[in-house]
Protein backbone atom coordinates (compact mmCIF):
# COMPACT_ATOMS: atom_id res chain seq x y z
CA UNK A 1 0.00 0.00 0.00
CA UNK A 2 1.39 3.44 -1.11
CA UNK A 3 0.33 6.37 1.50
CA UNK A 4 -0.28 9.52 -0.48
CA UNK A 5 2.24 12.41 0.73
CA UNK A 6 0.92 15.27 1.01
CA UNK A 7 3.71 17.12 -1.29
CA UNK A 8 4.92 20.86 0.16
CA UNK A 9 4.82 23.16 -2.93
CA UNK A 10 8.61 24.31 -2.45
CA UNK A 11 9.47 21.01 -2.91
CA UNK A 12 7.62 20.53 -6.64
CA UNK A 13 8.44 23.76 -7.51
CA UNK A 14 12.42 23.32 -6.66
CA UNK A 15 12.38 19.84 -8.36
CA UNK A 16 11.10 21.44 -11.58
CA UNK A 17 13.49 24.57 -11.04
CA UNK A 18 17.05 22.50 -11.17
CA UNK A 19 16.05 20.58 -14.24
CA UNK A 20 13.77 17.04 -12.96
CA UNK A 21 12.17 16.19 -16.17
CA UNK A 22 8.98 18.07 -15.89
CA UNK A 23 7.30 14.56 -17.52
CA UNK A 24 6.97 12.93 -13.92
CA UNK A 25 6.59 16.08 -11.80
CA UNK A 26 4.33 18.07 -14.00
CA UNK A 27 1.17 17.08 -11.73
CA UNK A 28 2.74 19.00 -8.58
CA UNK A 29 2.48 22.05 -9.64
CA UNK A 30 -0.63 21.43 -11.67
CA UNK A 31 -3.24 24.17 -11.48
CA UNK A 32 -1.47 26.69 -9.90
CA UNK A 33 -2.00 30.49 -10.50
CA UNK A 34 0.94 32.22 -11.64
CA UNK A 35 1.24 34.58 -8.66
CA UNK A 36 1.39 31.10 -5.97
CA UNK A 37 4.03 29.90 -8.41
CA UNK A 38 6.05 33.28 -8.24
CA UNK A 39 5.55 33.03 -4.01
CA UNK A 40 6.72 29.75 -3.55
CA UNK A 41 9.52 29.78 -5.38
CA UNK A 42 10.63 33.27 -3.35
CA UNK A 43 9.74 31.16 0.01
CA UNK A 44 11.88 28.21 -1.42
CA UNK A 45 15.06 30.77 -2.11
CA UNK A 46 14.61 32.62 1.24
CA UNK A 47 14.52 29.02 2.80
CA UNK A 48 17.53 28.05 0.98
CA UNK A 49 19.30 31.34 2.12
CA UNK A 50 18.15 30.56 5.81
CA UNK A 51 19.58 27.02 5.53
CA UNK A 52 22.85 28.02 3.64
CA UNK A 53 23.58 30.49 5.86
CA UNK A 54 23.39 29.16 9.15
CA UNK A 55 24.91 26.21 8.22
CA UNK A 56 28.04 28.22 6.72
CA UNK A 57 27.96 30.76 10.01
CA UNK A 58 28.01 27.73 12.56
CA UNK A 59 30.67 25.70 9.92
CA UNK A 60 32.98 29.20 10.69
CA UNK A 61 32.16 28.74 14.39
CA UNK A 62 33.18 25.30 14.64
CA UNK A 63 36.91 26.34 13.72
CA UNK A 64 36.99 29.38 15.37
CA UNK A 65 35.51 29.34 18.75
CA UNK A 66 37.60 29.30 21.55
CA UNK A 67 35.73 26.67 23.58
CA UNK A 68 35.39 23.04 22.12
CA UNK A 69 32.18 23.16 23.61
CA UNK A 70 30.72 25.64 22.07
CA UNK A 71 32.33 24.38 18.90
CA UNK A 72 30.31 20.88 19.39
CA UNK A 73 27.27 23.22 20.23
CA UNK A 74 28.07 24.74 16.40
CA UNK A 75 28.68 21.69 14.86
CA UNK A 76 25.35 20.20 15.80
CA UNK A 77 23.56 23.63 14.87
CA UNK A 78 25.68 23.13 10.94
CA UNK A 79 24.26 19.42 10.97
CA UNK A 80 20.39 20.30 11.61
CA UNK A 81 20.98 23.36 8.96
CA UNK A 82 22.44 20.82 6.41
CA UNK A 83 19.72 18.59 7.01
CA UNK A 84 16.81 21.61 6.21
CA UNK A 85 19.24 21.47 2.87
CA UNK A 86 18.74 17.91 2.27
CA UNK A 87 15.33 18.38 2.74
CA UNK A 88 14.98 20.68 0.45
CA UNK A 89 16.99 18.90 -2.00
CA UNK A 90 14.05 15.87 -1.27
CA UNK A 91 16.31 13.48 0.56
CA UNK A 92 13.78 13.18 3.32
CA UNK A 93 14.86 10.07 4.39
CA UNK A 94 19.20 11.27 5.14
CA UNK A 95 17.67 14.43 6.68
CA UNK A 96 16.18 12.34 9.35
CA UNK A 97 19.42 10.36 9.36
CA UNK A 98 21.54 13.25 9.52
CA UNK A 99 19.81 14.26 12.69
CA UNK A 100 19.20 11.35 14.38
CA UNK A 101 23.07 9.80 13.66
CA UNK A 102 24.80 13.02 13.68
CA UNK A 103 23.19 15.16 16.35
CA UNK A 104 21.89 12.35 18.45
CA UNK A 105 24.93 10.04 18.38
CA UNK A 106 27.85 12.10 16.99
CA UNK A 107 27.61 15.27 18.24
CA UNK A 108 26.67 13.62 21.80
CA UNK A 109 29.82 11.81 21.55
CA UNK A 110 31.95 14.70 20.84
CA UNK A 111 30.12 16.31 23.67
CA UNK A 112 30.82 13.72 26.41
CA UNK A 113 34.54 13.73 24.87
CA UNK A 114 35.12 16.98 25.19
CA UNK A 115 33.57 17.35 28.83
CA UNK A 116 35.40 14.04 30.35
CA UNK A 117 39.22 14.84 29.47
CA UNK A 118 40.36 17.73 31.36
CA UNK A 119 41.96 20.04 28.90
CA UNK A 120 43.59 23.44 29.52
CA UNK A 121 42.05 25.05 26.21
CA UNK A 122 43.54 28.56 26.89
CA UNK A 123 47.06 26.29 26.24
CA UNK A 124 45.53 25.23 23.27
CA UNK A 125 45.12 28.09 21.65
CA UNK A 126 48.38 29.14 21.60
CA UNK A 127 50.18 29.01 17.88
CA UNK A 128 46.54 29.75 16.27
CA UNK A 129 47.88 33.39 15.01
CA UNK A 130 51.17 31.04 14.09
CA UNK A 131 49.20 28.45 11.68
CA UNK A 132 46.92 31.75 10.47
CA UNK A 133 48.69 33.08 7.25
CA UNK A 134 49.50 28.88 6.32
CA UNK A 135 45.89 27.98 7.02
CA UNK A 136 44.42 31.58 5.05
CA UNK A 137 46.49 30.58 2.31
CA UNK A 138 45.43 27.34 1.52
CA UNK A 139 42.02 27.88 2.44
CA UNK A 140 41.49 31.12 -0.09
CA UNK A 141 43.98 28.65 -2.70
CA UNK A 142 41.20 26.36 -2.14
CA UNK A 143 38.38 28.34 -2.66
CA UNK A 144 39.34 30.04 -5.24
CA UNK A 145 39.55 26.34 -7.06
CA UNK A 146 36.31 25.49 -6.17
CA UNK A 147 34.79 28.67 -7.48
CA UNK A 148 36.15 28.21 -10.71
CA UNK A 149 34.79 24.51 -10.69
CA UNK A 150 31.26 25.71 -8.87
CA UNK A 151 31.04 28.32 -12.38
CA UNK A 152 32.49 26.37 -14.91
CA UNK A 153 31.40 23.00 -15.08
CA UNK A 154 29.00 21.17 -16.57
CA UNK A 155 27.03 18.15 -16.49
CA UNK A 156 26.69 15.91 -19.39
CA UNK A 157 23.65 15.58 -20.75
CA UNK A 158 23.60 11.99 -21.33
CA UNK A 159 23.85 11.35 -17.54
CA UNK A 160 20.75 13.63 -16.88
CA UNK A 161 19.06 11.25 -19.92
CA UNK A 162 19.62 7.86 -18.12
CA UNK A 163 20.19 7.82 -14.31
CA UNK A 164 20.78 4.05 -13.32
CA UNK A 165 18.03 4.72 -10.70
CA UNK A 166 15.51 7.08 -11.29
CA UNK A 167 13.71 8.89 -8.11
CA UNK A 168 10.60 7.86 -8.51
CA UNK A 169 7.86 10.91 -7.78
CA UNK A 170 7.29 11.95 -3.90
CA UNK A 171 3.64 10.75 -4.55
CA UNK A 172 4.27 7.54 -5.95
CA UNK A 173 6.70 5.80 -3.50
CA UNK A 174 8.05 8.07 -0.25
CA UNK A 175 11.85 8.53 -0.33
CA UNK A 176 12.77 6.04 2.31
CA UNK A 177 10.79 3.25 0.43
CA UNK A 178 13.00 4.16 -3.00
CA UNK A 179 16.24 3.90 -1.13
CA UNK A 180 15.40 0.69 0.71
CA UNK A 181 14.60 -0.77 -2.56
CA UNK A 182 17.92 0.24 -3.90
CA UNK A 183 20.15 -0.37 -1.08
CA UNK A 184 18.53 -4.19 0.12
CA UNK A 185 19.17 -5.37 -3.29
CA UNK A 186 21.47 -3.65 -6.07
CA UNK A 187 23.54 -2.31 -3.10
CA UNK A 188 23.48 -5.11 -1.05
CA UNK A 189 27.39 -5.67 -1.07
CA UNK A 190 27.96 -2.05 -0.12
CA UNK A 191 25.22 -2.30 2.68
CA UNK A 192 27.16 -5.08 4.00
CA UNK A 193 30.23 -3.50 4.00
CA UNK A 194 29.01 -0.38 5.83
CA UNK A 195 28.01 -2.87 8.69
CA UNK A 196 31.47 -4.55 8.66
CA UNK A 197 32.53 -1.33 8.87
CA UNK A 198 30.79 -0.50 11.94
CA UNK A 199 31.56 -3.53 13.45
CA UNK A 200 35.57 -2.76 13.43
CA UNK A 201 34.60 0.36 14.56
CA UNK A 202 33.32 -0.76 17.52
CA UNK A 203 35.38 -3.36 18.49
CA UNK A 204 38.21 -1.15 17.67
CA UNK A 205 37.54 1.78 19.80
CA UNK A 206 36.56 -0.89 22.60
CA UNK A 207 40.02 -2.60 22.32
CA UNK A 208 42.02 0.97 22.36
CA UNK A 209 39.49 2.13 25.35
CA UNK A 210 39.95 -1.03 27.80
CA UNK A 211 42.54 -0.68 29.98
CA UNK A 212 43.86 -3.03 32.35
CA UNK A 213 43.77 -1.49 35.96
CA UNK A 214 46.73 -2.74 38.33
CA UNK A 215 45.37 -3.02 42.13
CA UNK A 216 41.71 -4.02 41.01
CA UNK A 217 40.49 -7.22 42.51
CA UNK A 218 38.77 -9.31 39.72
CA UNK A 219 36.60 -12.61 40.60
CA UNK A 220 38.12 -15.02 38.49
CA UNK A 221 35.73 -17.82 37.95
CA UNK A 222 37.65 -20.56 36.43
CA UNK A 223 39.71 -20.14 39.46
CA UNK A 224 37.23 -20.70 41.57
CA UNK A 225 35.68 -23.63 40.00
CA UNK A 226 39.37 -25.06 40.19
CA UNK A 227 39.40 -25.10 43.45
CA UNK A 228 39.26 -28.45 45.57
CA UNK A 229 38.98 -29.25 49.16
CA UNK A 230 42.37 -30.10 49.01
CA UNK A 231 43.59 -26.89 47.54
CA UNK A 232 41.20 -24.96 49.98
CA UNK A 233 40.86 -26.43 53.30
CA UNK A 234 44.03 -27.75 55.80
CA UNK A 235 43.45 -30.35 58.35
CA UNK A 236 46.01 -30.45 61.13
CA UNK A 237 46.28 -32.34 64.27
CA UNK A 238 46.63 -29.92 67.36
CA UNK A 239 48.69 -31.41 70.37
CA UNK A 240 46.94 -31.04 73.78
CA UNK A 241 48.23 -27.57 75.42
CA UNK A 242 50.65 -26.84 72.87
CA UNK A 243 48.56 -25.53 69.62
CA UNK A 244 50.64 -24.52 66.08
CA UNK B 1 15.06 33.55 -8.08
CA UNK B 2 15.98 30.17 -8.91
CA UNK B 3 17.51 27.81 -6.46
CA UNK B 4 19.67 25.51 -8.71
CA UNK B 5 22.64 22.87 -8.77
CA UNK B 6 25.41 25.45 -8.43
CA UNK B 7 23.90 27.10 -5.30
CA UNK B 8 24.28 24.21 -3.18
CA UNK B 9 27.86 23.43 -4.92
CA UNK B 10 28.69 26.66 -3.78
CA UNK B 11 27.55 25.64 -0.06
CA UNK B 12 29.53 22.48 -0.13
CA UNK B 13 32.53 24.07 -1.33
CA UNK B 14 32.42 27.19 1.37
CA UNK B 15 32.05 23.95 3.59
CA UNK B 16 34.60 22.26 2.50
CA UNK B 17 37.26 25.13 2.62
CA UNK B 18 35.88 25.86 6.46
CA UNK B 19 37.30 22.12 7.08
CA UNK B 20 40.11 22.41 5.52
CA UNK B 21 40.91 25.89 7.00
CA UNK B 22 40.14 24.58 10.19
CA UNK B 23 42.08 21.42 10.10
CA UNK B 24 45.20 24.10 9.38
CA UNK B 25 44.75 26.93 12.39
CA UNK B 26 43.96 24.48 15.29
CA UNK B 27 46.88 22.20 15.01
CA UNK B 28 46.89 22.02 18.81
CA UNK B 29 43.26 20.34 19.07
CA UNK B 30 42.24 17.05 17.84
CA UNK B 31 38.70 17.47 18.87
CA UNK B 32 38.45 20.44 16.59
CA UNK B 33 40.24 18.66 13.80
CA UNK B 34 37.81 15.84 14.17
CA UNK B 35 34.77 18.63 13.94
CA UNK B 36 36.45 19.78 10.89
CA UNK B 37 36.42 16.40 9.18
CA UNK B 38 32.72 15.78 10.16
CA UNK B 39 32.61 18.77 8.17
CA UNK B 40 34.25 18.00 5.14
CA UNK B 41 32.40 14.63 5.08
CA UNK B 42 29.25 16.95 5.35
CA UNK B 43 30.01 19.28 2.15
CA UNK B 44 30.37 15.91 0.26
CA UNK B 45 27.20 14.46 1.34
CA UNK B 46 26.02 17.82 0.44
CA UNK B 47 27.37 17.34 -3.23
CA UNK B 48 26.30 14.14 -3.42
CA UNK B 49 22.54 14.35 -2.93
CA UNK B 50 22.66 17.93 -5.23
CA UNK B 51 23.61 15.50 -7.59
CA UNK B 52 21.54 13.20 -7.15
CA UNK B 53 18.43 15.62 -7.22
CA UNK B 54 19.97 16.95 -10.02
CA UNK B 55 20.34 13.76 -11.98
CA UNK B 56 17.00 12.49 -11.01
CA UNK B 57 18.87 9.59 -9.30
CA UNK B 58 18.98 7.85 -5.90
CA UNK B 59 22.19 6.42 -6.10
CA UNK B 60 23.70 9.52 -5.00
CA UNK B 61 21.93 9.15 -1.77
CA UNK B 62 22.76 5.52 -1.47
CA UNK B 63 26.31 6.56 -1.49
CA UNK B 64 25.73 9.83 1.10
CA UNK B 65 24.64 7.15 3.29
CA UNK B 66 27.24 4.95 2.90
CA UNK B 67 29.85 8.25 3.45
CA UNK B 68 27.22 9.01 6.73
CA UNK B 69 28.40 5.52 8.01
CA UNK B 70 32.39 5.56 7.31
CA UNK B 71 31.95 9.32 9.01
CA UNK B 72 30.29 7.76 12.21
CA UNK B 73 33.26 5.49 12.54
CA UNK B 74 35.84 7.60 11.98
CA UNK B 75 34.52 9.71 14.90
CA UNK B 76 34.38 6.74 16.98
CA UNK B 77 37.83 5.41 16.12
CA UNK B 78 39.31 8.72 15.87
CA UNK B 79 37.52 10.22 19.79
CA UNK B 80 38.79 6.88 21.52
CA UNK B 81 42.35 6.76 20.06
CA UNK B 82 42.07 10.69 21.71
CA UNK B 83 40.94 8.92 24.83
CA UNK B 84 44.33 6.77 24.69
CA UNK B 85 46.44 9.18 23.79
CA UNK B 86 45.03 11.91 26.39
CA UNK B 87 45.52 8.98 29.44
CA UNK B 88 48.82 8.70 27.83
CA UNK B 89 50.13 12.20 27.56
CA UNK B 90 47.72 14.19 29.63
CA UNK B 91 47.40 17.10 26.23
CA UNK B 92 45.46 16.39 23.21
CA UNK B 93 48.38 18.40 20.91
CA UNK B 94 49.06 17.02 17.70
CA UNK B 95 52.65 18.15 17.85
CA UNK B 96 53.29 15.56 20.62
CA UNK B 97 51.57 13.15 18.50
CA UNK B 98 55.37 12.03 16.88
CA UNK B 99 56.14 10.51 20.25
CA UNK B 100 54.24 7.76 18.64
CA UNK B 101 56.34 6.72 15.82
CA UNK B 102 58.49 3.86 15.91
Amino acid sequence: MHLRRVVPSGFGIYRQAIGFPSGSHGHVGRGRSRGGLCLSMTVTAAFFYLFATITIASGFMVIASRNPVQSVLFLILAFVNAAGLFLMMGAEFLAMILVIVYVGAVAVLFLFVVMMLDVDFAALRQGFLQYLPFGALIGIVLLIELIFVVSAYVVDPGLMRAPAVPIPAPDVMTNTEALGQVLYTRYFYFFQTAGLILLVAMIGAIVLTLRERVGVRRQNISMQNARTQETAVQVRKVPFRQGI
Amino acid sequence: MVIGLGHYLTVAAVLFTLGVFGIFINRKNVIVILMSIELILLSVNINLVAFSTHLNDIVGQVFALLILTVAAAEAAIGLAILVVFFRNRGSIAVEDVNMMRG
